[in-house]
């Protein structure tokens, strides 16, 4: 993988990478790669994509609310609250 | 005490001749005189465990019995636990901490045993050496130079350590039956959907599921029993009924038909080799058929792991934005420096390696030529175990290609690291159980025996495991180690 491409998936990942990390991170990967490519020994022609490790479906249940809103609870995680809201750099000029 | 079993503390309790407080200040002990040798720990619940512990002896006194009355253990930190730190082995999550508990955690504090604190992991699961930890990393109780494996390092090497009795792991690719391998302990990783994953921190959600660690594998099945089983709360858990672990391993064992795939066993290190044949040869004895079988596609296991696993991890990281939890950058320019800064401060080397392989592989373009072709690869090498179970109840072999390596062998070459899964990475993705118990030395370093069974064939596993124990002595074997009160 050379190092435009890297750069575009950090990109993409929402990962920075500095410079002086940019060609062991785009090595390694390459050498990620190559292991990943062996999968292109065999042909997979006629198989089905495997879906679930025990071929179950997804369980679903009645759209209903079975807990009450712990917003303060899962807000203690942070320090940039106001008033229920997170708090972000100003993305509306 | 250190050296008991959980069967024998069980008993001890019930019997009242130790009470929950004695064992859990007994353990805590150990783990704050000896724990800065090894560093398994992260978190130390000492306030919490003492707490606890006088509880239950209150129920005991009133002969109140739960199946873990007063049992003390340990949580990887990827286990949410209410109002107790989870960090995941990251600086991402340093300071999180959870309004709930997970299932298992609820679960095992159901069953009346004592928290005593969370063990240190490979940062979000993904390691096999524990080094990727921002907490640092643990060492093999056999030798401190050595690695303990990963990624439930710190799980692993508390037990071999005699810090704790018991503990949990997860294991996506080999993350429990890896350092159970290298630290000379027994360990099982359930059937996929076997146990709950609410509030498991997740890695890669086609392949993680939660076991446990202890000495022998009757321990094992003990705390199996305990943990496993439905839960609304995870859309993946199985509504498949459980069965008493326990009870099935007391059994008088009947001799079954047991598989050795060639591809596990060509080009295999000669004494790993040796240490392994003399363990076969135990099972002959024993009247078990042996019968070599084919896994052809499992040579693939690694390449297809090295695609699902990042695919699923790059996905499910990206919750970590720094908005709503964890690690939050510091004098932002705007929201997306604040996304790209806190993601690149907050998560470690290994981490940030996998994501980028997760979105690349999952990129416009690249779907069908990755994730596609190795849900196929999947698929095949599950049909091989599948044709495999035909003819045979388990099957066995080595859990990891040799022993320990040493600390910071491997750290720089990923590619190394990750065949050190060459054995593990299939069963998971095939979803079926599979266990790792001691089998004997090289080097004056334990080697695991992996059995692997049918989905759901946990029983059939701890039967086997269990009276391996029976007839062998190699997990009563601890490290001589003075600076941890072994001799």
């Amino acid at each position: 993988m050379d190092k435009k491409t890297t750069l575009k998936i950090a990109d993409l990942a929402k990962i920075e990478i500095s410079n002086n990390e940019l060609e062991e991170i785009a090595s390694n990967l390459t050498k990620i790669l190559k292991l990943v490519d062996e999968m292109n020994t065999i042909s997979t022609d006629n198989i089905e994509p495997m879906a679930h490790p025990l071929n179950f479906t997804q369980r679903l249940r009645k759209d209903e609310v079975l807990e009450n809103n712990q917003r303060n609870e899962f807000q203690k995680n942070c320090k940039y609250t106001d008033d229920g809201y997170y708090i972000v750099p100003k993305i509306i000029d | 005490m250190y050296n008991k079993t959980l069967v024998e503390l069980r008993e001890e309790i019930v019997t009242k001749k130790v009470s929950s407080y004695e064992l859990t200040k007994y353990f805590l002990e150990r783990i704050k005189k000896f724990d800065k040798e090894i560093n398994s720990f992260i978190t130390i619940t000492e306030e919490y465990a003492l707490k606890t512990a006088k509880k239950i002896d209150q129920e005991i006194s009133k002969n109140n019995m739960r199946a873990l009355s007063g049992i003390p253990l340990a949580q990887k930190d990827i286990f949410c636990t209410e109002n107790v730190k989870t960090t995941c082995g990251s600086k991402m999550l340093e300071s999180f901490v959870s309004p709930y508990d997970a299932t298992v955690v609820k679960k095992l504090k159901n069953a009346g045993s004592v928290m005593l604190g969370k063990t240190n992991m490979d940062e979000f699961a993904m390691g096999s050496s524990n080094e990727t930890s921002f907490f640092g990393e643990v060492k093999n109780p056999w030798n401190f130079e050595y690695v303990p494996g990963g990624s439930s390092g710190g799980s692993a090497s508390s037990v071999a350590a005699r810090l704790v009795p018991c503990s949990t792991g997860t294991d996506t690719g080999g993350s429990i039956r890896q350092p159970a391998s290298l630290c000379g302990v027994s360990g099982i990783k359930p059937t996929y959907g076997r146990v709950s994953r609410y509030g498991m921190i997740a890695f890669a959600s086609s392949l993680d599921q939660a076991g446990v660690f202890a000495k022998t594998a009757k321990d094992c099945a003990l705390l199996l029993t305990e943990i496993a089983g439905y839960d609304e709360k995870d859309s993946t858990s199985a509504e498949e009924k459980v069965i008493n672990y326990f009870d099935i391993c007391t059994k008088k064992f009947k001799p079954i038909t047991i598989g050795v795939p060639e591809e596990f066993l060509d080009g295999l290190d000669n004494e790993v080799r040796k240490v392994f044949d003399d363990a076969i040869e135990i099972f002959k004895k024993e009247g078990c058929k042996i019968k070599k079988i084919n896994l052809s596609n499992s040579k693939l296991g690694v390449s297809a792991y090295q695609v699902v696993a990042p695919a699923e991890c790059s996905s499910n990281l990206s919750r970590y934005d720094g908005v709503r939890y964890g690690y939050r950058a510091k004098n932002v320019s705007d929201l997306e420096d604040l996304y790209k800064r806190s993601r690149s401060e907050g998560f470690g080397k290994e981490v940030k390696r996998r994501i980028l392989v997760g979105t690349y592989a999952l990129s416009a373009g690249y779907y069908d030529a990755y994730y596609l072709k190795a849900q196929k690869i999947r698929q095949l090498i599950t049909n091989d175990f599948l044709e495999a179970f035909k003819n045979v109840d388990l099957i066995l072999g080595p859990t990891t290609p040799d022993t320990a390596f040493k600390i910071g062998s491997k750290a720089n070459d990923p590619i190394a690291m990750y065949l050190s899964d060459v054995y593990t990475v299939s069963a998971n993705l095939a979803g079926l159980p599979a266990m790792s118990i001691p089998m004997g030395f090289k080097n004056e370093l334990p080697l695991g025996l992996q059995i692997i069974g049918s989905h759901f064939d946990e029983d059939k596993i701890l039967s086997l495991a269990s009276h391996f124990q029976e007839i062998t002595n190699w997990h009563d074997h601890q490290p001589k180690q003075k600076l941890l009160g072994l001799d």
